[in-house]
């Protein structure tokens, strides 16, 4: 039971991370808790169908599917937490401002609400597909199955108290500097996710180009401790990361602030005209 | 909007690359939640494709952190598993949803 258990908080708590993160970084946005929740939903649906499907996905592409599938999802997560960013760098301000003054919630904030909903249903979908795989798997072999149901019950329940808890740590931080932090841990989100991303493409073997590993810091810290993987799953921690993967992680970073940087100049010139 | 399409050109650029890929073969079974063989020797510094057979009903996770790789092989069917250049040393895989017996390591040398 505890073995189920432990696979399935480790699932649950990489997108549980995500979602926490996201659910900070819309704190006082009118509505987001139901975008939140159709992401989750639309995340859960898809998870169940990519599982239903994993044999179809990994026989395509010659056999490449699952790692282009992979990396095409989370690639769409980069490009829709860049348009977060980018967002928030415009409007965060007015925003930051208005919860001082009321305090309640901002009617502001229809846009990043899609583009944080799609990420918080693509991390739920990558995610809980492996979840519903590995509980399908007990089911399906009989024996002892009710304990380790159980354990993976359990496991979803744990995850989603460590979401909580992420979420209600961040809530700590105070209203002045939220959206600078949630911004920074986007930020570092995406890089993670985009050499993430380019790693899944070199074992799809359609982007084998800089595959030499540069470092090894699994004496460290191992990728594969709970600690490792929070950080896998936070900043993209990656024990032996290849060429690509660091250039695409700094390329991300530098991609993320320029766009940010250009966002919040455009109003100033409104102004001016 | 003018950095999202040089983002996306970009990405288009790099997905173009040339995938010269010298992949020598190997196959991995996983038969009662466990791999045959366990041991599996392969050329250091060099690109190598294992073919992963599982010949079980359920399902299985392939993983392995320390060589970059996750990927679901569904029940009986079978999938192919990029890995390396590989510096000389041992590689631990695992099953990642039988954890406790389905194991095995790679040796690059």
């Amino acid at each position: 039971m505890l073995g189920a258990l432990i696979i399935v908080f480790r699932e649950v708590l990489e997108a549980g991370l995500i979602v926490g993160i996201v659910m900070a970084a819309t704190r006082g946005v009118l509505g987001r808790g139901r975008w939140i929740n159709i992401g989750i939903g639309a995340g859960v649906l898809g998870a169940g169908l990519v599982a239903a499907f994993a044999g179809v996905i990994s026989q395509a592409f010659e056999g490449s599917g699952q790692e282009l599938f992979n990396a095409s999802v989370l690639g769409l997560a980069v490009v829709m937490l860049m348009w977060h960013n980018a967002w928030m760098a415009r409007h965060g301000r007015e925003i930051a401002a208005e919860m001082q003054s009321i305090g309640t919630a901002v009617s502001e904030g229809a846009k990043p609400l899609t583009a944080l909903a799609i990420v918080v249903g693509l991390a739920v979908l990558r995610e809980g597909s492996e979840v519903v795989l590995f509980l399908y798997g007990i089911m399906a072999s009989g024996t002892s199955a009710p304990s380790l149901l159980l354990g993976g019950v359990l496991g979803i329940a744990a995850g989603a108290a460590f979401t909580a808890l992420t979420y209600f740590g961040l809530l700590a931080i105070p209203n002045r500097y939220i959206f600078s932090v949630t911004s920074w841990l986007i930020a570092l989100l995406a890089a993670g996710m985009a050499a993430q991303s380019v790693q899944f493409l070199n074992n799809g073997g359609v982007l084998v180009v800089l595959d030499r590993t540069v470092w090894d810091t699994s004496w460290l810290l191992s990728e594969g401790s709970l600690f490792g993987r929070m950080l896998h799953a936070l900043i993209g921690y990656t024990e032996r990361p290849t060429e690509l993967q660091i250039m695409v992680y700094i390329g991300t970073l530098f991609a993320m602030f320029l766009l940010m940087r250009l966002a919040r100049y455009s109003p100033r010139e409104r102004v001016a005209v | 909007m003018r950095s999202f399409l040089v983002f996306f050109g970009l990405t288009a650029l790099l997905t173009l690359a040339p995938a010269a890929a010298r992949a020598d073969d190997y196959t991995i079974t996983i038969k009662d939640h466990r791999f045959t063989p366990e041991e599996l020797k392969v050329p250091a510094n060099n690109r190598v494709l294992i073919t992963v057979i599982n010949d079980d009903a359920t399902p299985e996770e392939f993983e392995s952190k320390t060589m970059k790789v996750e990927k679901v092989i569904p029940g009986k069917s079978k999938g192919v598993v990029r890995i390396g250049p590989l510096k000389p040393g041992r590689y631990p895989f695992v099953g990642e949803f039988h954890e406790a017996v389905a194991k095995g390591v790679v040796i690059a040398e």
